[in-house]
């Protein structure tokens, strides 16, 4: 870990200044993510402004109908929340199935969706790799490649985005609220906040130096069946082979995002438009563009089969 | 003391004590935190540095520059040393790797320099500023690949050959041969490698976390070429071992060395990073079986090839151990062939030879019965041996295989399996039940402990002897105690310091029998001269209840050690009994596993072992081993794998979160049963290794459930979800 300075933000305007105006600065939440990569000197920030004191840490609902979940909110607060349980279950349903307990407990919302790939060849800084350290190529394409993307993926970049949390926010239609240096607010659906790879994988989403997530925003409660179903070689704390997240409605519609297999939360919205067709329709449309290796092409026959046992539990 | 004749009765025979379920001694100290690790020992002499290990980024090669000068100016840096500038060391004779690299490179994150400041912050930062570059070779990473070049053995090691095999099995009624496969596995314990070190003149001290005193003291004195004396070795409680700490490792090492360069104690925890790399690793296998029976299902021929790679010097991983021993046949073949590789150093780990090479064994019994339409426990009982199969004239010491399988078929229900495999569901998920044999030999090692009686009626024990989490304080004061005739709150038990009498140490199952018989010596000799104190005749005086008795006489045992303490040291040493008969332990693990007919998810449902082991010494302590071996086994059946990358060969999961083991979700309900059982042929003690034992055959007893959930059979382990997602039944 490098030194650095530090220092605890008073309004998350100061704080969005704050990180704009001192190079290489980033902002600290849970830490759940960022302490260890600080350690193995992934991330090597020079200067750190905690979040923590800004207040943005409760639920409300907003006036659509829908909530505004502070970004410090912490996961298991977000997931025991009882009009979450009640009118969002899949988010829920996706928080507990990661993490552990005491991790959860320190997690932020806006932490959640910043973390960083579990990609092993990130994680090692003897490796090249293009997240890490742009240009130096990406050691993880032809080989150890069983947990990485198949869809999404670029050439320089085979990573994928490991939250669960996101991949429920995603069917759910959040959208990221920040504010930036100048005070200056906006509003970015989930499914556009997370970039794709490209040849600049270490460009992980549209937030600017300097803006901050303040909220995520749902809308009213879709109604529906809510499940989250994430396949993985042990029974807990593992991140997900593939996960699946569902909102069905009764008649067999719905809407339904992939995690485990892509660089971001993976939704296509034509393929929920095949879900009364079947699982085989929906993935064959989701992983049209599909480059899987050698290791992890099973991901794309388990997303069928995970929506299949989804769909098949739905009309039972 | 000698043991070579079979033990007649002897005052461990009243298993007053011994036999029951003691709390562990040692539970409160660890429960509340007390219990000092490695690390954390505060008895040093002065205010340690710490060091932080730089292990090398390639896994062949050389060092051509490593630039520290920029870490040397650092905050609170004291020393940075490697090859370049460290002392010239010695080798010990039980790694393969040197601990020390550079500047040629043998392994990934072989330990190339430690890095020694104020604080492990300083020490960790510094580290990450040492500039090595590197001129890489060419290595071998990939088993498969070197297996055409890999090499006989000699020794123990060597091919055995037993009537005629090739003949037999060509014209055998029913045949199996298949290809079964382990990937490298590590130990993953949860303590990692950590010492503190120091240094006195030209003596060498320290805390450490280490299965065998004795051992590392003996490599720590030939590495930096001390005589032993000058070598003192502390390690009084281990959070795992597994195998990994047999030997010397980095973090001595490098301790030492930091110690040496700066004046000042040392202490180095290997960051978990690097534990999987820079340690010793149970090696990938391929295996080749062969069997041949006739149409009444009695096995005519049974071979066993196997394939393991290690660096140049390295060992095998000797996977066809039980096959000699464990079924009936006249013709035999095993043979073991070492390829060299440049991954990191092969070795020991939890049950090495058995616990790969049932995985493979078990399976293709479980496949030989299903040729022959023969339920699978009727088969191995059919196919039982009272005698080594290789020399007929030498039977076993005691052998109750057929029984574990009878009465653990029964208790877990196994005549509600389907004999046709994926015919039970249970909603989405395909049921299955699986067992195998289990089956680990037992060794006997030198033991030696000292024991005091002191006045006020304590006896206290002191040997070498390490706890790795086993229960060995526990069943070295309940032995003291029976011996005595005292309650367990009368005997105070150190151990793992390399002051005190050599053991047997923690390894290869054989530490509980070994180290209870070395103090069970010592105490009979205790037992004669506080009798001759007290003007007693040693040979028929009765220790009980705190006192001596003899004839129409009693005084409290207290009595002996007025005049002061009475200390008495033995070894004890091994006849040739385990020459005579095969000492071995055996056992039954029968798995009910489920698999989600969708997704290809294992869940293992019920798991029972049924062990005959010689006399439990304590049943809790070893239900405890029992149940945590079972679950290292569930670990192998469906997660356990290290990732080779055979480009660049290393290790690259190399962590906890990539390495997975099982988390208290994997794991159902677990039932253990031992065969009552008392080995005379084996020790005083009666006693056999056990810990082990509940390892052995778990993986295929879990394989063989799944294959009769789901009836597709996956030959190559982990049985990840992957390898019969395809093959499952099709989805509406």
């Amino acid at each position: 870990m490098k030194a650095f300075t530090y220092e605890r933000a008073r309004t998350p305007a100061a704080a969005a200044a704050a990180v704009a105006g001192h190079k290489g600065a980033k902002f600290i939440a849970g830490g759940t993510n960022l302490l260890d990569l600080m350690k193995l000197e992934i991330e090597t920030p020079t200067h750190l402004v905690d979040v923590q004191d800004l207040g943005l840490d409760r639920i409300e609902e907003t006036t659509e109908g829908g909530l505004r979940i502070g970004t410090l909110v912490s996961n298991t607060a977000l997931a025991a929340d009882k009009r979450v349980r009640r009118d969002y279950g899949v988010l829920t349903r996706a928080i507990v199935a990661g993490a552990s307990g005491q991790l959860r407990n320190k997690a932020t919302t806006g932490g959640n969706l910043l973390q960083r790939t579990r990609c092993p060849y990130f994680y090692d800084t003897n490796q090249a790799c293009n997240k890490r350290k742009p240009g130096s190529g990406c050691a993880a394409i032809g080989g150890f490649s069983r947990q990485l993307g198949v869809v999404g993926t670029s050439e320089a970049c085979i990573a994928t985005h490991p939250s669960d949390m996101a991949v429920a926010l995603r069917v759910l239609d959040a959208a990221v609220e920040t504010v930036d240096a100048q005070g200056k607010t906006r509003s970015v659906p989930v499914g556009e906040f997370h970039r794709l790879p490209g040849d600049t994988p270490h460009l992980e989403n549209v937030l600017q130096p300097g803006e901050l997530i303040t909220a995520v925003t749902l809308p009213k409660p879709p109604g529906g069946r809510h499940v989250y179903h994430k396949v993985r070689d042990r029974a807990s704390y593992a991140f997900a082979l593939v996960s699946v997240a569902a909102v069905l409605n009764e008649d067999g519609s719905g809407r339904v995002a992939f995690g485990g297999v892509a660089p971001r939360p993976w939704r296509v919205e034509a393929a929920d438009a095949q879900l009364r067709n079947g699982a085989g329709a929906v993935t064959r449309t989701a992983f049209a563009d599909a480059r899987p290796t050698h290791e992890n092409a099973f991901k794309v026959t388990l997303a069928e089969r995970t929506l299949a046992a989804i769909i098949q539990e739905n009309r039972a | 003391m000698k043991f070579d004749t079979p033990a007649g009765s002897n005052p461990i025979d009243a298993m007053k004590v011994i036999g029951q379920a003691v709390d562990r001694v040692d539970g409160k100290l660890k429960t509340t935190g007390q219990a000092p690790y490695a690390y954390e020992h505060k008895d040093v002499p002065a205010r340690p540095a710490y060091g932080y290990v730089i292990g090398a980024g390639i896994a062949k090669g050389r060092v051509t520059a490593m630039n520290t000068a920029e870490a040397k100016r650092m905050p609170g840096v004291l020393a940075v040393v490697s090859a370049e500038n460290a002392q010239p060391l010695g080798k010990g004779s039980m790694n393969t790797a040197k601990l020390l690299g550079g500047p040629a490179v043998d392994h990934y994150h072989q330990a190339l320099a430690v890095v020694v400041a104020e604080s492990f912050e300083q020490a960790r930062n510094a580290a990450n500023a040492v500039r090595i570059e590197y001129e890489r070779g060419n290595g071998r990473f990939d088993l498969a690949k070197a297996k055409p070049g890999a090499q006989p053995l000699t020794g123990s090691d060597a091919d055995t050959h037993t009537g005629d095999f090739e003949g037999a099995f060509a014209s055998a009624a029913v045949q199996l041969d298949q290809t079964y496969t382990t990937p490298d596995q590590n130990h993953a314990m949860m303590e990692p490698f950590a010492t503190i070190a120091w240094w006195e003149d030209d003596a060498l001290s320290v805390w450490t976390s280490n299965q065998m005193i004795a051992w590392n003291k003996k490599e720590l004195a030939a590495t930096f070429k001390l005589p032993p004396e000058k070598v003192h070795v502390r390690s009084p409680f281990i959070g795992g071992g597994f195998g990994g700490k047999l030997f010397l490792r980095a973090d001595a090492v490098m301790a030492a060395l930091g110690a040496k360069a700066c004046g000042r104690p040392v202490k180095i925890a290997m960051p978990r990073p690097l534990m999987l790399n820079n340690a010793t690793h149970r090696p990938a296998t391929i295996q080749r079986i062969r069997i041949g029976t006739g149409k009444d299902g009695r096995i005519t021929a049974i071979g066993h090839e196997s394939w393991s790679g290690d660096l140049p010097g390295g060992g095998p991983e000797s996977a066809t151990q039980q096959t000699k021993l464990l079924y009936a046949g006249a013709n035999r073949l095993t043979a073991l062939r070492l390829a060299e590789l440049d991954l990191p150093e092969a070795n020991a780990m939890r049950a090495p030879g058995e616990a790969p090479g049932l995985m493979a064994l078990e399976i293709a019994i479980d496949e030989v019965a299903e040729k022959l339409g023969m339920d699978p426990v009727r088969f191995r009982v059919l196919n039982d041996t009272q005698v080594d199969p290789e020399h007929p004239e030498r039977p076993f010491s005691q052998r109750n295989l057929v029984r574990c399988l009878e009465d653990g078929a029964k208790r877990f229900g196994w005549e509600r399996r389907q004999t046709r495999p994926g015919k039970m569901r249970d909603g989405r998920w395909l049921i299955g039940m699986g067992v195998a044999a289990a089956f680990r030999n037992n060794i006997n090692m030198t033991s030696a402990a000292r024991v005091r009686l002191s006045s006020d009626g304590v006896v206290t024990v002191e040997t070498d002897m390490t706890d790795i989490g086993t229960g060995s304080y526990t069943i070295i004061a309940q032995t003291a105690a029976e011996m005595m005739g005292l309650p367990v709150e009368k005997v105070r038990v150190k151990l793992g310091d390399s002051s005190f009498p050599a053991s047997a140490g923690s390894g290869g199952q054989w530490g509980a029998n070994s180290s209870t018989s070395g103090v069970y010596a010592a105490c009979v000799k205790l037992r004669e001269a506080a009798a001759q104190r007290l003007g007693m005749d040693p040979a028929t005086a009765e220790f009980a209840d705190g006192e001596v008795r003899a004839g129409n006489r009693s005084a409290a045992l207290a009595d002996a050690a007025k005049s002061g303490e009475i200390v008495a040291e033995e070894t004890m040493q091994w006849g040739d009994l385990g020459k005579k008969f095969q000492q071995s332990t055996f056992g039954a693990h029968f798995v009910e596993a489920a698999v989600d007919a969708y997704t290809g998810e294992t869940r293992v449902r019920r798991m029972l072992a049924v062990c005959a082991a010689g006399r439990i010494l304590n049943p809790k302590t070893a239900r405890s081993q029992v149940i945590g071996a079972m679950t290292m086994g569930v670990g192998g059946a469906l997660m356990e794998e290290l990732a080779v990358d055979k480009r660049f060969g290393f290790f690259v999961n190399h962590d906890l979160a990539g390495y997975e083991v099982p988390v208290h979700a994997d794991i159902p309900h677990q039932g253990v049963v031992f065969l009552d059982e008392a080995d005379d042929k084996v020790s005083p003690m009666k006693a056999k290794g056990v810990g082990e034992l509940g390892l052995c055959g778990v993986g295929a007893a879990v394989a063989n459930a799944v294959y009769n959930a789901t009836g597709v059979r996956v030959r190559d382990y982990p049985l990840t979800l992957d390898k019969h997602l395809a093959k499952l039944p099709a989805i509406a």
